[in-house]
C-alpha cells in the first residue's frame, strides 16, 4: 500500500502563506500567545459519505480540471455559474457563500487536498479511521477527540462535560474514558422526579446504565433550556435560507435539523461551564449519480451546510472569536466524473478550518495537480496533507494539548504528520 | 466443550456426506481441546430464546417454549418464512408503475411550461423543473413523496403488526437481520416507496433457503438497483456508450453496487479484493437494470418496475473478479460471479461474524465464528444449517444479557410484551423515529451498526426512559404488572427489579420501572 505523506509544504505555498521561508516553520513550537485555554472552543463537523472536494473547492485553474470533470466542472469566478473567488487558482462551490465571506474576513483556511491515513475506499472503514485517529480501521474503540479531552490542561476543564455530541449516541470520535454528553431533541414529556429517582436507584448496580443516566441528567434540562430560546422552528429555518429556492421537503427538513443542531451546540458552547468540544454529523455527501456542478444536488446540500455555519457564527456571538470549527470527510471522490454524472469513491478531499480563532484567508495546499501522472492510482486526487497534521496543530495550539500526549495517546504513529504552525490567530501575532 | 452441543446438532442435522460428519467430529475435538477439562452445563433458557433469538417474549411464550429452548427455535426454521399480510400492500412493480406515471405527468407539465416560456428552475432533489412560481415547483416535486409516503407507512405498520403477533419470532428476527445486511435507506427518495418490498419480495422468500438465491434475489430487486444506482451504469464499450459518444455524450460506469456487494453483502472489507476487482465487477453488472424509463438512455422497454437485463448497456468481454475469470455473455456473467462470491470462504466468514455479533456478543468468540463459517461452507450456503450451527454454539447460551437492545429491539419487545395495538394512523410508527431508528432508514448501505457503543448513548437512554414512561402512563393500571416481569423476562428477571416494582407508588410507575429495567434494555 502506497502512503503519501507530506514531508513539507512547497516553497510557493509557504511564501503565499507568509508563514516562513523554510521547513523550520513546520516544526513543533509552543505558543505563548494563544488565548486562555479555558476559553477555547472546538467544533468538529463530520461530513459522512465522502465529500467531493473537487466540487466543494474547484481548482478551476488546473489545466486538467475541466476535461476530467466534464459537466460537473465549475468555472472561474465571474462567469455565469462560476466558482466563488478565493486565491485565483481555487474557488469555492457557489453554494458556499458564507464560507467565502469568512475567507475574506480571514476566518477560513481552505485545505483542498487532505486525507487521513486511510487509503482504501470503504466509507465505513474510512470514517472509522477519521474518527479514531489511528492508521488502520478498527484499531481503537476510542476517538481522538476523547483522548484529547483526557489530556486537556487542568485549566481547560471548565465544565463537567468536556465534550458534547449533538446526537442520541456518541460517535466514535468522542468515545472513550472522558465523560461526554450527548443531546438530541425530544418531544416526549419529562418524568416525574420520583420515578426518575427510582430508576436511578435501580441502575446504581449497573456501571454502564448508571454512568449514562448521570450523563443524561447532568446534560439535562438546565443546559437544554439554555439552548432552547435560540432554537428556531423548521419553518423559520426554511425561511432564512438564501439558497436555490424552493427546497425539496427532504432538504428543507435537513436544513431545519442542522439549524436546530447548530443553535443547540452554540447554546452549550456559550455557557461558561459548558463543554470545550462539540461534534455533529452531516450526511448525504455520497453522490454517485447526478451530483451536479455549479447547480444541483451537491451545491444544494453545501448551501444548507453553509447556512447552518452562518447560524453557528451568529449564535456563538461573543464566543466565536475563541472558536475553531473543523469540517472533514472520510475521503474524496474520483478526479473524473463517472458514467452517471456523479463520482465514485476516491482518496484526497477538501477540509475546512473556520472560526474567529483561525488565522484564515488562505488556501493551504501543496497542490498535486490533476494530470494523469499526478493522480493517486491514476484515479484520485493525491493527498498532500495529512488530516492529522491539522488536527494535531489545532489541539496543540488551540486547546493546549501537550505534544507528548498528542504523539503518544491522541495520534499514535503520526510522526509522518508534522505540525503546521500558524493555523490560529494567537500564533501568527 | 459444551455438554450436549454436538449431540443436539447431530440429532437435527443429517450429514450430507461422510466428510461433513467428519467435520463435525473435528469441531468437537477442537472445542474440547480449547477448553481442556471443562464441561459447561448450559441452561437452554426460554428467556434467552425469546429475547435474544426472538423479538422479546409475549405473555405465554416462555411457558410454551419447554425445557430445551433449542427445539422451539429449531422448529421455527421449518417451512417457508411467513409472508407479511397487510391491507393494501402492493408489489414493487405496481408501485414503480404508478411512480413512472407520476414522472411522465411531471415531464409533460414541464414541457408545457417551458413551451410557455417560463424560466427553468432547478429543484433541489435533482429533478429539474420549470414552473411559473416556486410554489408550483414545490407542488410538482412533492408528488412522488406524496405517493410513496403512505405506502411506506403501510409497510412499516404491517411489519410491526407481524412482529407483535408472530409465533415464529426467531424467523422474524432473521428477517430483520438480513434486511439490515442488505440495507437500503429511505433517505434516497427512489427507495421510500419500495424499501418494504425488498424485504417481502427478496428476503422473506429466501432466508430459509440458500444464501446464493437470497443474494441473487436482492441484487436483482428494483429497490437495491435503484438505491445503489446500477440501472444507470453503462459499460464504457457497450453499444449504448458508443452511440452516445457519436453524439458527444459520455456514458460509463457507476461503481456503487459492485463495491457494496463485495464489501458489505459478500466478501467483507478485509477479504483482499482490489479497486480493479471493483471496477471489473461493475462492468460485469452493467445492464442489470429495470424495465421502464428509469435506465440510462431513458429507453422504454421491459415491464415497468421489474428486473430487466439490458444488453445495450452491458460491457462486452471477459472480466476478472477476485481471482476468477468470467467470459460469459449477458447476465449469465453476473450470475456466475455472484454465485462464486456467495460460496467464497471470505463470504462465509463475513456472514458468520455478523450472525455471531448479532446473536452472541459485540466481539464474538472466534470459535463460534469459525463453527458457523464452517457450517456455511460445508452446506454450500444452506442457511438453516448455518442457523443451527449458531443455535448449537454454547456461547450463545451463556451470558444471558450480552447484547444491548437497539431502539428497534427495544420498541418491538415493548409492543410484543404488552401486545400493544398498532393503529392505522401514521403516529403509530413514530416510536421508531423518537428512539432513533426510523425503519428502513439506516442512512447508508452498511445498515445499522450492531454494537452496544452505537446505541447506549445518554441521550438515547433518556429517550427510552421517557418513551417507556409515556407508554406506562397511557396504560395506567390496565396490566397486571407484577405478573409481567416473570412472563417477559423469565430467568433474567432480577431480584432487584422485582423489589423495585414491589415498592412502586402506582401500577403505571411499576410498568415504567419494568420497561426501563437493566434486563429489559438488553437481550
Amino acid at each position: 500500500m502506497n502512503r503519501d505523506h507530506p514531508t513539507a509544504l512547497n516553497r510557493r505555498t509557504l511564501l503565499q502563506l507568509g508563514l516562513a521561508t523554510g521547513a523550520a516553520a513546520l516544526t513543533t513550537r509552543v505558543s505563548f500567545a494563544a488565548p486562555a485555554a479555558s476559553d477555547a472552543r472546538l467544533v468538529f463537523i463530520i461530513m459522512r459519505g465522502a465529500l467531493d472536494g473537487l466540487s466543494a473547492v474547484p481548482p478551476y485553474a488546473d489545466p486538467d480540471y475541466a476535461r476530467l470533470r466534464g459537466e460537473l466542472a465549475i468555472g472561474a469566478p465571474g462567469g455565469s455559474d462560476g466558482a466563488l473567488a478565493l486565491d485565483g487558482y481555487f474557488g469555492l462551490n457557489p453554494g458556499l457563500a458564507f464560507l467565502q465571506q469568512a475567507y475574506v474576513e480571514r476566518e477560513l483556511v481552505v485545505l483542498p487536498a487532505v486525507a487521513s491515513a486511510y487509503r482504501e475506499r470503504s466509507h465505513f472503514d474510512g470514517q472509522d479511521v477519521l474518527e479514531s485517529g489511528m492508521t488502520q480501521p478498527h484499531a481503537s474503540q476510542t476517538g481522538w477527540l476523547n483522548r484529547a479531552l483526557v489530556n486537556l490542561p487542568a485549566t481547560a476543564r471548565v465544565g463537567r462535560q468536556g465534550g458534547v455530541a449533538l446526537a442520541q449516541n456518541v460517535p466514535l470520535v468522542l468515545r472513550g474514558p472522558a465523560e461526554v454528553a450527548s443531546w438530541s431533541p425530544s418531544v416526549l414529556p419529562d418524568l416525574d422526579d420520583d420515578t426518575m429517582r427510582r430508576i436511578s436507584e435501580r441502575y446504581a448496580s449497573d456501571p454502564l446504565l448508571s454512568r449514562r443516566l448521570a450523563e443524561a441528567l447532568s446534560t439535562g434540562s438546565e443546559v437544554a433550556q439554555a439552548a432552547a430560546p435560540a432554537m428556531a422552528s423548521d419553518a423559520a429555518a426554511g425561511a432564512s435560507m438564501s439558497t436555490v429556492a424552493p427546497l425539496s421537503p427532504v432538504v428543507r427538513s435537513t436544513a431545519g435539523r442542522y439549524t436546530e443542531t447548530v443553535r443547540t451546540a452554540a447554546g452549550f458552547l456559550r455557557r461558561d461551564d459548558g463543554p470545550t468540544i462539540a461534534v455533529f454529523d452531516t450526511t448525504g455527501w455520497d453522490m454517485h449519480f447526478n451530483e451536479g456542478g455549479a447547480q444541483g444536488q451537491l451545491r444544494t446540500r453545501l448551501s444548507v451546510l453553509d447556512e447552518s455555519l452562518r447560524t453557528l457564527k451568529q449564535t456563538l456571538a461573543d464566543v466565536w472569536p475563541r472558536t475553531v470549527v473543523l469540517l472533514a470527510t472520510e475521503f474524496g471522490r474520483t478526479a473524473a466524473a463517472n458514467g452517471t454524472r456523479g463520482t465514485d469513491h476516491g482518496t484526497a478531499s477538501a477540509a475546512f478550518l473556520l472560526g474567529g480563532a483561525v488565522a484564515g484567508g488562505r488556501v493551504l495546499a501543496d497542490w498535486p495537480g490533476l494530470s494523469a501522472r499526478s493522480l493517486y492510482q491514476q484515479r484520485d486526487l493525491k493527498p498532500t496533507l495529512d488530516l492529522r497534521s491539522v488536527m494535531k496543530s489545532v489541539l496543540h495550539d488551540h486547546l493546549q494539548v501537550a505534544s507528548r500526549a498528542l504523539e503518544t495517546e491522541v495520534f499514535p504513529d503520526s510522526r509522518a504528520a508534522p505540525y503546521i504552525a500558524g493555523l490560529l490567530r494567537g500564533n501568527t501575532a | 466443550m459444551f455438554a450436549d452441543e454436538a449431540h443436539w446438532l447431530r440429532s437435527r442435522q443429517r450429514p450430507v456426506n461422510a466428510a461433513a460428519a467428519g467435520a463435525l467430529l473435528v469441531w468437537s475435538y477442537a472445542s474440547s481441546r480449547l477448553n481442556p477439562g471443562t464441561t459447561v452445563s448450559l441452561d437452554y433458557s426460554p428467556a434467552i430464546a425469546a429475547n435474544r433469538f426472538g423479538l422479546g417474549a409475549k405473555p405465554g411464550d416462555l411457558a410454551a417454549i419447554g425445557t430445551d429452548a433449542r427445539d422451539w427455535l429449531d422448529a421455527q426454521l421449518h417451512g417457508p418464512a411467513p409472508a407479511v399480510a397487510g391491507v393494501g400492500l402492493r408489489d414493487s412493480a405496481a408501485i414503480l408503475r404508478e411512480a413512472g406515471e407520476v414522472r411522465r405527468q411531471l415531464q409533460a407539465q414541464r414541457r408545457a411550461a417551458s413551451a410557455g416560456g417560463a424560466v427553468p428552475a432547478s429543484a433541489s432533489n435533482g429533478v429539474p423543473a420549470t414552473a411559473s412560481s416556486p410554489g408550483e415547483v414545490l407542488a410538482l416535486v412533492m408528488r412522488l413523496p406524496q405517493l410513496y409516503r403512505p405506502i411506506y407507512i403501510g409497510e412499516v405498520q404491517a411489519r410491526l403488526r407481524n412482529a407483535v403477533a408472530t409465533d415464529r419470532p426467531w424467523v422474524e428476527r432473521l428477517v430483520y437481520f438480513w434486511s439490515n445486511h442488505f440495507a437500503v435507506s429511505i433517505d434516497k427518495l427512489a427507495v421510500l416507496g419500495i424499501a418494504g418490498t425488498l424485504e417481502r419480495e427478496a428476503i422473506r422468500p429466501h432466508l430459509l433457503g440458500n444464501f446464493r438465491d437470497l443474494l441473487l434475489a436482492v441484487e436483482q430487486h428494483p429497490a437495491m438497483l435503484l438505491y445503489l444506482d446500477n440501472q444507470r451504469s453503462v459499460g464504457p464499450n457497450s453499444k449504448l456508450a458508443q452511440r452516445a459518444a457519436r453524439r458527444d455524450r459520455t456514458l460509463g460506469l457507476n461503481e456503487n453496487l459492485a463495491r457494496e456487494i463485495l464489501e458489505l453483502h459478500t466478501l467483507g472489507v478485509d477479504a483482499g479484493y482490489t479497486q480493479a476487482d471493483v471496477t471489473s465487477f461493475a462492468k460485469v453488472l452493467t445492464g442489470w437494470s429495470l424495465g421502464g424509463g428509469e435506465a440510462a438512455g431513458g429507453m422504454q422497454s421491459g415491464t415497468n418496475g421489474e428486473f430487466l437485463f439490458r444488453p445495450l448497456l452491458h460491457e462486452p468481454g471477459t472480466q476478472s473478479v477476485f481471482h476468477r475469470s468470467y467470459g460469459q455473455s449477458d447476465q449469465a456473467q453476473g450470475r456466475a460471479a455472484l454465485a462464486d462470491l456467495a460460496r467464497s470462504s471470505a463470504t462465509a466468514r463475513h456472514i458468520a461474524t455478523k450472525l455471531a455479533r448479532h446473536f452472541i456478543a459485540d466481539d464474538p468468540p472466534p470459535a463460534a465464528v469459525a463453527r458457523i463459517a464452517a457450517a456455511f461452507e460445508r452446506s454450500d450456503g444452506d442457511l438453516p444449517q448455518v442457523y443451527r450451527a449458531l443455535l448449537s454454539s454454547g456461547e450463545a447460551w451463556q451470558a444471558p444479557l450480552a447484547k444491548y437492545k437497539t431502539p428497534q429491539d427495544y420498541l418491538l419487545s415493548i409492543y410484543r410484551g404488552l401486545q400493544l395495538p398498532v393503529a392505522d394512523a401514521p403516529r403509530s410508527i413514530a416510536g421508531f423515529d423518537l428512539l432513533g431508528q426510523r425503519q428502513f432508514a439506516p442512512g447508508s448501505p452498511a445498515g445499522w451498526p450492531d454494537r452496544s457503543d452505537d446505541w447506549d448513548g445518554a441521550s438515547a437512554l433518556m429517550k427510552r426512559i421517557e418513551f417507556a414512561d409515556t407508554v406506562a402512563q397511557r396504560l395506567g393500571g390496565t396490566r397486571a404488572v407484577a405478573d409481567l416481569g416473570p412472563q417477559l423476562l423469565g430467568a433474567n428477571y432480577s431480584d432487584a427489579t422485582r423489589a423495585s416494582l414491589a415498592h412502586a407508588a402506582s401500577d403505571a410507575q411499576a410498568l415504567t420501572l419494568l420497561l426501563t429495567a437493566p434486563e429489559f434494555l438488553r437481550r
